[in-house]
């Protein structure tokens, strides 16, 4: 079982980017060059190419991936990861480079793609279906398969158009998951879809693994990733930049997040610069992985080449469910006098009841007038929340979705009919302890 | 086990297979289009017989009535309505398979499968709202009480042969109007100004001989007069060189339709 079912080699693709598509690449044009090539060729031929702009979305990948292999794919938005899967799921072709595919190869790049608004849910399972490449007799022989996965039955017969979005997800899934080819190509499809039900798909997808199958799967939720994937590869500008323990990969990512973005920006009216924003555990060191509990030091650090009076700071902390948490000095009215010169203003979080998963910190300054923004920005620094839940007395099955319905959970006590209480906390466990255990007994005594 | 070789610069061996292995999806996107047409209209499938019966109307009053064109001894309504036939299936194909790649861009985009498919089964849409005219051209027939001739059953040779135009005509278009969206313009204007220079509301008996031969050279002349040959028999004529460039028109036309579309076809989703 150690064949190798995907080779890359030397995989590329060129994007032609600047002047021709910006212009469109309307017919004018092609016309218009036609007409003019004999005329100028030389000139225009300069010209094309100083303004042609050639971008690689993807250079020189090799890979080879294994039967049975689930590999987990991350990096950042541009990265080439979308790229790779359309070139493997052949809707686009390379520019360099050959891949070798062994096996019946299946791709989810969208969840739906094909659906018809005005057609229904049984309609659409077959359209989508034969999309895929499913023949008829194999989704006749799967429907009601498909139907009980997406739990729609009584919508079946309705048009797809007065689904709510989690319908539509569910049976676009449901179609989707019933392919049954020997190498899988997924890519973030599971960012959509209720809790429960991207806990049945990731299971249909852990099942379709352990039976040996292949699957390329691309998410930037990293749980889904580290719970599904034991080799991850992290992609950058086109590259692949490592390839190993999808659990080392991970953590590397992670890291490299905060040297990679390290956030400036200038407000010249007001003579205001903002050099450098970093997160910093208790221990002072810099760093964009936290564990729940731990502390988060913002620093910030400025440049006022004037006199700024009275500024009002607010920082946010943002997770995939919202705002989280703030501290506004809007609010609580601890305003620095002024600022002047170079400075730094920090502000620690105390122990952060954040649940795993990737956060950002917004950042805003106003005059002291309120109205005026001197400096807003959505995002002037990123950090994940890592860690285990069970290690802090979590026991329920769907820990990997808990972030899900929100991502801070403040210290609560169940007190249940029988008397007993039990205290939750995400603070950290101390001295490798558990929590619960600790508290428990407090408050049993 | 099959194996899959995508290599920088070279089409692929298995299209054709492919192509094969994709068959059911042809039925899938014509049951698609035929289900979702006449979704939400209030008289439905009575539109497919409603167009052409209108159209027949108009041309036959604009033609035989107020133009005043000879007929030939034959009803004026069934001279229009042969004519009508392969032309009606002929405009509507191009203009829905020449729009067919760009309004299923988010197909093209997202998922693999030859793009032949996309594009063939809009030309075989439009030829199920030919046969639905096929039989509306048979009551009409009745109503006239006109018998056919033999050459009816040359019919299939000629409908291949509108089919074999339509279906050249959509892949040139389709294909370039990924690129240029320009087409979406000009096709509207082919289709109405085709109208007037293909003899549809008149025969071609009604240009003049020595212009016969160029006229010849637009297939769709060629076309309709066969279908009216093989319907209303010997009175209306064939003029054989007529039909010969028609043949190698529509030859010419899919092959090098066939030659563009899958010298283009790798592009499509980066472009579209």
């Amino acid at each position: 079982m150690t064949d190798t079912v995907i080779s890359i080699e030397n995989l590329g693709k060129r994007y032609t980017i600047g002047h021709r598509r910006a212009n469109g690449d309307g017919m004018r044009h092609a016309i218009e060059g036609a007409i003019r090539a004999p005329v100028s060729w030389l000139r225009s031929r300069r010209q094309e190419r100083l303004q042609q702009m050639d971008f690689w979305a993807l250079k020189n990948v090799s890979l080879r991936v294994k039967q049975g292999e689930v590999v987990g794919i991350i990096g950042r938005n541009g990265a080439g990861k979308s790229t790779l899967l359309k070139i493997l799921s052949r809707i686009t072709v390379p520019t360099e480079g050959r891949v070798r595919i062994d096996g019946r190869i299946a791709s989810l790049l969208e969840v739906g793609t094909g659906f018809h608004q005005e057609l229904t849910g049984r309609e659409n399972i077959f359209l989508n279906g034969a999309i895929l490449g499913m023949t008829r007799t194999e989704i006749i022989r799967k429907f009601d398969e498909i139907v009980e996965f997406s739990e729609i039955e009584e919508f079946l017969d309705t048009p797809v158009k007065r689904y709510s979005s989690g319908m539509y997800v569910r049976l676009a899934f449901a179609v989707a998951a019933h392919l049954e080819p020997e190498i899988l190509i997924v890519d973030e499809v599971l960012a959509v879809g209720d809790a429960a039900f991207q806990k049945k798909c990731l299971g249909k997808m852990g099942s379709f693994a352990q039976s040996g199958r292949t699957v390329l799967f691309v998410s930037h939720n990293m749980e889904a990733i580290r719970g599904l994937c034991q080799r991850g590869i992290w992609m950058k500008s086109g590259r692949v930049h490592s390839d190993g323990e999808s659990e080392e990969i991970i953590e590397a990512y992670y890291n490299s997040i905060s040297n990679e973005r390290s956030f400036s920006c200038v407000n010249a009216d007001y003579g205001l610069t903002i050099h450098k924003v970093v997160l910093k555990n208790e221990r002072g060191e810099e760093s964009s992985q936290f564990h729940p509990g731990d502390d988060l030091v913002v620093e910030i650090a400025y440049k006022a080449q004037r006199r700024i009076e009275k500024p009002i700071l607010a920082l946010g902390v943002l997770g995939a469910n919202g705002s989280c948490f703030t501290s506004n000095m809007l609010l609580d009215g601890h305003r620095p006098d002024f600022l002047e010169g170079e400075g730094q203003i920090t502000c620690t979080f105390r122990s952060i009841p954040l649940l795993p998963q990737n956060y950002s910190v917004k950042m805003s300054i106003r005059s002291t007038n309120v109205i005026d923004l001197i400096i807003s920005y959505q995002e002037v620094a990123c950090f994940g929340v890592v860690g285990d839940l069970s290690e802090y007395g979590y026991k329920g099955d769907f820990l990997t979705y808990a972030t899900h319905s929100t991502s801070v959970v403040v210290p609560y006590e169940w007190r249940l009919p029988d008397g007993t209480s039990v205290a939750v906390a995400l603070s950290r466990p101390t001295n490798g302890q558990i929590r619960e255990f600790a508290t428990l007994d407090r408050i049993n005594s | 086990m099959t194996q899959l070789l995508i290599e920088a610069g070279r089409t692929e061996r298995q299209y054709w297979r492919d192509l094969w292995r994709y068959r059911e999806l042809f039925f899938f996107l014509v049951w698609r289009d035929l289900l979702v047409r006449y979704k939400q209209t209030f008289v439905g499938v009575a539109w497919s017989i409603l167009r052409p019966l209108l159209t027949m109307i108009v041309l036959t009053v604009v033609f035989g009535k107020l133009g005043k064109m000879p007929s030939g001894g034959l009803p004026y309504p069934l001279l229009v309505f042969c004519g009508m036939l392969p032309w009606q299936f002929f405009s509507t194909a191009m203009s829905e398979s020449g729009n067919s790649l760009v309004a299923n861009a988010n197909l093209i985009s997202k998922v693999y499968f030859p793009r032949l498919v996309i594009t063939v089964s809009s030309v075989i849409t439009s030829f199920v709202d030919f046969l639905i005219s096929m039989v509306f051209l048979v009551i009409l027939m009745i109503w006239y009480r006109f018998a056919p001739s033999t050459a009816v059953f040359l019919l299939p040779f000629f409908a291949l042969l509108v089919f074999g135009a339509s279906l050249g005509v959509g892949l040139w278009i389709s294909a370039l109007m990924v690129k240029y969206r320009d087409f979406r313009f000009i096709v509207p204007f082919i289709v109405q100004f085709g109208l007037y220079i293909s003899p549809v509301g008149f025969q071609t008996s009604v240009v003049p001989e020595r212009f016969r031969f160029y006229y010849a050279l637009n297939p769709m002349v060629g076309i309709i007069d066969g279908f009216r040959w093989c319907i209303l028999g010997a009175q209306s004529g064939i003029y054989l060189p007529g039909f010969a460039i028609s043949v190698i028109d529509v030859i010419v036309l899919v092959a090098s339709g066939l030659w563009y579309f899958r010298k283009t076809e790798q592009t499509f989703a980066d472009v579209v």
